[in-house]
């Protein structure tokens, strides 16, 4: 009680030390993202497989699906192909690739060589509904539920830890909500 | 000792031109055509007030990012449309949160953030105000405080003044600031 006030500035040290140790491990290059648990942005836009004809969120699965944000000019993309074949090998979840701010060609070229995940592939050349997805770079990933809100988002690539670790149980979680 | 000061000043003065030269900012440069050149203001001061999402510490005028460039594009498309300030800058939230920008929003969690500055220069000068008050109030605990501290000034001073005139009242604060530290010179105590 007597000397308390030497230990103040202990005090303010053990405070500030706290935060800044904290500061240390932010993650500041991840954006938060504010779309989740809203709906998946109105669309109308090509695709790589369809030729003319518009798509809408109406030619979406009525399932819970992956969303992939990837380009032939992103290199992430290319690591974390081989995790979307296998997830489409066995089957686990429908994914739709956003093909975003690239061209058609490089793009359909890409999936020859490298292998197509995708049970579609909406077009996104000029970004703008990228835009709509708060999407700042390929590659993102989100996880969108049965009636189309948007449910889970990683940004970045994804590797086996991630996909293990996250993704399954996102996508575990997203199919227990929604028979519930 | 006559280069030494002046050398100072020439680092500094190198140092600050240093400042000038490595300047970050610099704009990119897009072809937009307005109708007014007050469209044209909101599109730079619009441009300069967002943060890109992906360069992070750069705004969007001064990015090079691929979705900068979107971004402005989106903003020139919303100036032309008629848009406000505030529906833009809505646009903007809905899609990349609070992070785009460079002004936050005064919510409960960023009261600390704008308020935190104020709170802390109050807690200064509520110290400040207390340690004055203290020893306007009592000027011999004062010199008491510094004449225990082992300074040359203040045992010159003490021997120029042997006779110390304090109230009973300043010397009960004497006692128990002495008997208050564990290692305090007694010998100083005794003597009077």
């Amino acid at each position: 009680m007597k000397n308390f006030k030497l230990y103040i500035p202990v005090a303010v040290f053990a405070v500030l030390a706290v935060f800044m140790w904290q500061g240390l491990f932010l993650d500041t290059r991840t954006l938060p993202s504010v779309l989740i648990d809203r709906p998946l942005p109105e669309f109308e836009l090509r695709s790589l497989e369809m030729g003319d004809r518009l798509l809408t969120t109406a030619d979406l699965p009525d399932e819970p699906f992956i969303l992939n944000i990837w380009g032939s000019y992103c290199l992430p993309c290319l690591q974390e192909n081989p995790i979307f074949m296998s997830a489409k090998e066995r089957g686990i979840i429908p994914i739709i690739g956003l093909n975003y701010k690239d061209r058609d060609d490089a793009a359909r070229n890409w999936l020859d060589i490298n292998g197509n995940p995708f049970d579609l592939n909406i077009i996104d050349d000029n970004g703008r509904y990228g835009i709509d997805l708060g999407v700042y770079g390929a590659p993102e990933t989100f996880l969108v539920d049965a009636n189309g809100v948007i449910r889970f988002k990683h940004i970045g690539v994804i590797n086996y830890r991630i996909w293990e670790d996250e993704i399954m149980p996102a996508i575990a979680a997203i199919r227990a909500g929604g028979n519930s | 000792m006559i280069r030494r000061p002046q050398t100072l000043l020439l680092s500094l003065l190198l140092m600050t031109g240093l400042l000038f030269l490595v300047s970050p900012v610099q704009a990119q440069v897009d072809v937009y055509e307005f109708e007014t050149t007050a469209q044209e203001q909101r599109f730079r001061q619009l441009s300069n007030e967002f943060r890109c999402p992906m360069c992070q510490n750069a705004n969007l005028t001064s990015s090079p990012g691929g979705v900068a460039a979107d971004l402005r594009r989106e903003i020139y498309r919303m100036i032309l449309e008629g848009q406000t300030d505030a529906e833009i800058e809505q646009f903007m939230l809905s899609r990349y949160g609070d992070f785009v920008l460079y002004r936050p929003r005064l919510t409960l969690q960023t009261v600390l953030l704008w308020f935190g500055p104020l709170l802390f220069l109050l807690l200064g000068a509520w110290v400040a105000w207390n340690i004055i008050r203290r020893s306007a109030e009592n000027p011999a605990s004062a010199s008491g405080i510094s004449a225990s501290d082992t300074e040359d000034e203040n045992n010159s001073g003490k021997d120029h003044a042997p006779a110390v005139v304090i109230s009973s009242e300043e010397r009960e604060r004497l006692n128990r600031l002495l008997s208050d530290m564990p290692s305090a010179p007694t010998s100083d105590n005794t003597g009077r």
